[in-house]
């Protein structure tokens, strides 16, 4: 979710088998770089498979370029991997979420399982709970939030989403990521 | 119908596999041990299709004694569960995927902290604080959910893992010949005896 100089990402915490839930600490967002944020709902094995694979790319890059990777070159990354994976995909959709290295712009995007990308100014969303996720971003958002009142608003739109939907919650992590500043904060939610 | 189980405590992780050795409806042995040792502090568990099982948990068992000796250290109950699960995950892409689900227990040489690892055929990984597997998880995990906490004794797991047993018992329509139960503690890993003959009166 984008807000005045930030942007935020959140998820779920929980991993389940269909309706059987296995565990309520799998936290969804990865962190690549300072200001670059990683989101991936899907099929588990995928998510720890593809976090993993990024992890490898953005250090090879890093190394390589003596920098750390910009969000816009990330998601190009992400796309290409993806469809790198087009006959036989992994089956996930990711989001990107970060800060601009040189202008400070926010930057979010989402991805289907073959890497097509979905840019946008306002929200992405992604997951079982996307109808809901869709509902509450759209009449909660609104352009330029400072950073407190977008951690409000994507907590209140992530917490009442998954509450709705009986795949998703177990609790939940939000990143709000301003230029030099990145909070971390564990929600508890609603425990069944 | 094969049961695997895991709890941690305190200072310890139970593992505890059922002994029947099944196949179709038969039952070949039943006194089968579905565990290998990893290294000094860690312990797997394993179920699946036949064959599969022992093969790959002896490959993993191979390749965590080799880093032991190579390395004159052994590698932490997270750092094997990790390895583990890129293997399956290579694994799972292949021509012919290894279908084995895992209960991965151990103590941390150095921190002393228990862990157990949740890992099934698709490579999915979690760590938890208890786990069980296939039908297993239908009974136990809800038992669990309201009789476990973190800082547990070993009595009290003992106890814990009669409750779950006790319900499998009760209501899986095949006997699964009783269960082998280790424990894994900073001190090593340990069989504890198990009562296989307790009848459980259904409901």
């Amino acid at each position: 979710m984008v807000g005045k100089d930030c942007v935020a990402i959140a998820c779920d915490l929980r991993l389940g088998l269909q309706a059987l839930t296995v565990s309520n600490n799998f936290p969804k967002i990865f962190q690549y770089g300072d200001n670059v944020f990683l989101g991936l709902t899907g099929l588990a094995t995928d998510v720890s498979t593809v976090s993993d694979l990024f992890r490898y790319k953005v250090n090879m890059y890093r190394l390589r370029e003596e920098r750390n990777i910009a969000p816009r070159t990330f998601a190009n990354l992400v796309s290409s991997s993806l469809y790198e994976r087009r006959f036989g995909p992994y089956f996930v959709s990711p989001v990107v979420a970060g800060l601009d290295p040189k202008t400070g712009q926010p930057f979010i995007c989402g991805f289907d399982s073959i890497g097509c990308i979905d840019f946008a100014k306002d929200f992405i969303v992604s997951g079982t709970a996307t109808e809901q996720l869709f509902g509450m971003c759209e009449s909660l958002w609104e352009p330029d939030l400072g950073p407190d009142a977008l951690f409000e608003t994507i907590s209140q739109a992530l917490l009442n989403a998954v509450d709705r939907d009986a795949l998703s919650g177990w609790g939940a992590h939000v990143y709000i990521i301003e230029k030099d500043k990145v909070t971390k904060r564990l929600l508890k939610g609603r425990q069944d | 119908m094969e049961v695997l189980l895991g709890i941690t405590g305190k200072d310890f992780t139970l593992i505890a596999a059922s002994k029947a050795a099944m196949r179709g409806a038969t039952i070949l042995k039943a006194s089968d041990d579905k565990t290998r040792q990893l290294n000094k502090h860690t312990l797997m568990a394993f179920s699946g299709e036949a064959g599969d099982t022992v093969q790959f948990a002896e490959y993993i068992q191979a390749n965590s004694q080799l880093y032991s000796m190579r390395n004159e250290t052994d590698l932490s109950p997270s750092a094997l569960a990790h390895f583990v699960r890129g293997e399956l995950a290579s694994s799972l892409r292949s021509r012919k995927p290894y279908n084995v689900n895992l209960l991965l227990g151990g103590v941390d040489p150095i921190t002393h902290k228990p862990s157990l690892y949740w890992l099934d055929y698709l490579a999915s990984l979690a760590p938890v604080p208890y786990a069980a597997h296939g039908y297993a998880q239908y009974y136990c995990l809800s038992i669990l959910d309201k009789h476990h906490h973190p800082d547990i004794t070993l009595e009290q797991g003992l106890k814990l893992l009669d409750l779950c047993t006790d319900e499998l018992k009760r209501r899986l329509p095949i006997d699964f010949k009783g269960m082998v139960v280790k424990v894994v503690t900073k001190d090593g890993i340990e069989e504890k005896p198990f009562d296989d003959d307790k009848v459980v009166k259904s409901a």
